[in-house]
């Protein structure tokens, strides 16, 4: 598939040698990629022509900053306008009116309408404290009503009693009334898809909007939308009009254009994003996460802040502690091995890191899942304490039962205890780095105290246990003040952990 | 339910992939008609076709082809917009032919068992509706397996679809084990000397390892029942699904065996285009689109007639 933005880029303007301001053809070059890049992101024709000609005026003439790659110049441009594009702050859904406060979700078959009522429901229950009533007004597709029933039973939310043979706004007027007699703050009315964009669903959707006077009207689509994204948003916030946009199924790997598309003709911002099955999966919109993953820059900035949520800061901390002397055993291994699973696998983890997307493809094709991380747990669980401390120990008998114990082959074993070996090398070393802003997330992993930046060498060392080496754009290669979609990295980012993947070094 | 689009006069299925595919063919068809009227064929023009066919969904790669297709041995003269229009239909068409292949029960197999996967809310469920009353009509004895058993009131939609078209559906509650449904229903299906067997399973992104991996596992129990089992596999997808229609497939392709697609929602807005790019990309058999909500709007699907309506010649 295609490489990121900033590789291809890299591959046009890294020839130049000449620095200074970028040229009209430079630039010209460039943005032939870039609107190949967006296209390939599915943005739409029209945004992506717009987009072309803002970043075209902005790059023409600018100047390079010394130590930066013309390539890397143009992404950052890119990646500017993008986030401008997309909204530079992040809106959620305004609760400020008096309730029972009317929040309707429209949107086509399939896009996810009522899963995502059933998570706000949920998350205005759990996060905001609210009262809230879901009511179906599917009258069409089969179990449509039952669906959001069984979910408001899932997520402890009531759901209005079905009664057959009202119409929608009908059945939102009664929710409505619902609401005001039994004191709930919030209804969350879930209206019906149609599988186009035809009138009668149009006409239907501003009848209840007419009937129930929402306060927020959420058009809710599918972040894998191609072309037609424009047309979709358009539509719906010409006759029924929008108050924001809910993007679903982000967390599948397609690379959401459809947000800049839909942002970009609409105006509306996208106030929340799908990112799982699960009635918990519904999180804020962040501009710059999807910026970057238009780009293929990774989510550094997510993949931070799931460590803090998932990972168990004491035993992290005890680790850490284990590490800076210098004596990282098996025990501590699984440890970390468990909380990896816990962030979503290795698949979850990687996606999340800037630039690893080719080195993603080539761990599929390697076969290499989250069952590994749980194979590789079953190894350690089937030592004794002794040879979880002191690995030196394990001779050829003790494999044997080890292999016995754990159901793999003693390879499999002796590539966890190389694996084990460096990474023990490697966060000694770390561990002695200095303290830099990513300390704190170094702790949490449980990677070294300091979690100071790699040195060169670490880093080539890093690359070498790598499938593939390290990616071009990997952030501890660039210089000071680089690619702007690592906020917070202060040029100094370190990547704790990714010495630590289990079975990288496996499979070369 | 659908009484309104039942009570809609029968269109033949051409009528309506032509209504359906209207937004595209109507912007192509505009979009060539204002670049082509008493002009020479030149770069200008050639991307403008391009753009259009990016616009379509087919992709940057099949669109910069047809676009240089279009414009060989062209270039530099005068051509009209129909003649343009008819090129491209000529070259989309090129592309689908070989895909364009009906989906084939053969009746050596009882039960012929057939498979449905795909995203979540592309419409597996409605199109395993559809393809039921479609082999019921045929004079099959056919048979549902309720293999969503993760979404909400997916058995109870099947279940529906079970009724309507007065077919028996097998299903366990929300939750069961979706490979041993499958195995039940195989079984079942084995001793009621059923013709088709439909199984339906949760919609999954391709992403997610161990869903695809509980897909695998529900392809595999199936063999231990019949060693050629599922006998064809139908990717669903949805009509306005962008460029990720083609990591969708490698996916579906590599572990569950995909043999054919449905595409779905065709009807009025949606694109479809990246059916041009997944064909030249997997030459995967297309067997039918999905042209409404009725029951019977699924229509075989024929590369001439998607061409002339992609190129949006009426």
């Amino acid at each position: 598939m295609f490489d990121n933005l900033s590789e291809r880029l890299g591959g046009i303007l890294d020839r130049l040698t000449r620095r200074g301001a970028l040229t009209e053809a430079d630039v010209d070059a460039a943005m032939r990629e870039v609107r190949r890049a967006l296209l390939e992101a599915d943005v739409a024709l029209e945004v992506v022509r717009s987009f072309t000609d803002k970043v075209r005026e902005q790059a023409v003439g600018a100047t390079v900053v010394k130590s930066v790659t013309p390539g890397q110049m143009v992404v950052k441009i890119v990646h500017d306008q993008l986030v401008e594009t997309l909204g530079s702050d992040s809106q959620t859904i305004d609760l400020n009116a008096p309730a029972p406060i009317a929040i309707m979700m429209v949107g086509l078959q399939g896009s996810g309408k009522t899963t995502t009522t059933a998570k706000l429901a949920r998350r205005l229950t759990d996060r905001d404290k609210r009262r809230v009533l879901m009511a179906s007004l599917d009258t069409r597709r089969p179990a449509a009503m039952e669906q959001l029933a069984v979910l408001g039973r899932d997520v402890n939310v009531e759901t209005l009693p079905i009664m057959q043979g009202q119409t929608p706004p009908q059945i939102a007027q009664r929710a409505l009334q619902a609401a005001r007699l039994g004191g709930y703050d919030i209804v969350l009315l879930d209206t019906a898809g149609r599988t186009t964009l035809d009138e009668a669903m149009m006409a239907e959707a501003a009848e209840v909007k007419g009937a129930a006077n929402p306060h927020e009207v959420l058009l809710v689509a599918d972040s894998l939308t191609g072309q037609d994204a424009v047309n979709l948003a358009r539509a719906f916030n010409e006759r029924v009009g929008l108050t924001g946009i809910v993007l679903t199924r982000v967390d599948g790997d397609g690379r959401g254009g459809a947000a800049l598309s839909m942002r970009s003709v609409t105006g509306k911002p996208i106030k929340l994003i799908g990112t799982g099955e699960k009635t918990d999966a519904l999180e804020d919109f962040h501009p710059g996460r999807i910026a970057g993953r238009i780009l293929g820059m990774g989510d550094v900035v997510s993949l931070v802040e799931k460590a803090a949520a998932n990972i168990d800061a004491e035993k992290a901390a005890r680790v850490a502690e284990k590490m800076r002397k210098g004596k990282f055993d098996l025990a501590d291994m699984r440890e970390q091995l468990l909380q990896m699973q816990k962030m979503g696998g290795l698949g979850g983890l990687m996606g999340m890191l800037p630039g690893v997307a080719k080195m993603k493809n080539q761990l599929a094709t390697a076969n290499l899942d989250d069952k590994v991380l749980k194979r590789q747990v079953a190894v350690i669980d089937s030592m004794t304490r002794e040879e979880r401390r002191n690995p030196d120990i394990l001779k050829n008998s003790r494999k044997k039962r080890i292999s016995s114990g754990s159901g793999v082959k003693v390879e499999e074993i002796n590539k966890l205890l190389k694996m084990h070996r460096n990474m023990a090398d490697m966060m000694k070393a770390m561990g002695q780095g200095k303290r830099g802003p990513m300390a704190a997330l170094g702790n949490m992993m449980g990677f070294g105290g300091g979690g100071g930046m790699p040195s060169p060498e670490q880093m080539k060392e890093l690359a070498e246990k790598m499938p593939g080496g390290l990616p071009k754009e990997f952030p501890g290669t660039l210089p000071p003040g680089g690619l702007p979609g690592l906020p917070g990295l202060g040029g100094k980012p370190t990547l704790p952990g990714l010495g630590g993947f289990p079975g990288l070094g496996k499979k070369k | 339910m659908n009484d309104s689009t039942e009570q809609q006069p029968k269109r033949s299925w051409w009528r309506r992939l032509s209504d359906g595919l209207k937004r595209t063919s109507s912007s192509l068809g505009s979009a060539v008609a204002d670049l082509v009227v008493k002009r020479k064929l030149d770069r200008a023009m050639l991307d403008d076709i391009e753009d259009v066919l990016l616009r379509a969904d087919l992709g940057t790669d099949v669109s910069a082809r047809i676009a240089a297709a279009v414009g060989e041995g062209r270039y530099d003269k005068s051509i009209s917009a129909d003649e343009v229009k008819a090129v491209v239909a000529t070259e989309v068409e090129k592309v689908l032919a070989a895909v364009a292949q009906p989906l084939a029960i053969d009746d050596a197999r009882k039960p012929f068992v057939v498979l449905v996967v795909g995203v979540n809310g592309s419409g597996k469920t409605t199109t395993i509706g559809k393809l039921a009353s479609r082999f019921r009509a045929e004079g099959r004895k056919v048979m549902l397996a309720a293999g969503d058993t993760f979404r909400a009131a997916a058995v109870e939609q099947l279940k529906i679809w079970g009724e309507r078209t007065n077919v028996p559906v097998i299903a366990r509650g929300q939750g069961a084990d979706a490979a041993g449904l499958a195995f039940d229903a195989l079984i079942a299906a084995k001793a009621d000397g059923i013709d088709v067997l439909l199984i339906d399973t949760a919609g999954r992104l391709q992403n997610k390892a161990e869903l695809m991996n509980e897909l695998e596992k529900v392809v595999r129990v199936m063999k231990k029942v019949d060693a050629e089992a599922p006998h064809a596999v139908l990717l669903v997808l949805d009509a306005t699904v962008g460029q990720n229609a083609l990591s969708q497939a490698d996916a579906f392709r590599k572990t569950a065996g995909v043999t054919g697609l449905v595409m779905t929602k065709l009807d009025g807005t949606a694109r479809g285009g990246i059916l041009v790019a997944l064909s030249a990309k997997y030459a995967l058999p297309v067997h039918f689109i999905g042209v409404g909500e009725g029951i019977d709007d699924l229509a075989p699907f024929t590369a001439k007639d998607f061409a002339r309506a992609i190129a949006g010649i009426e």
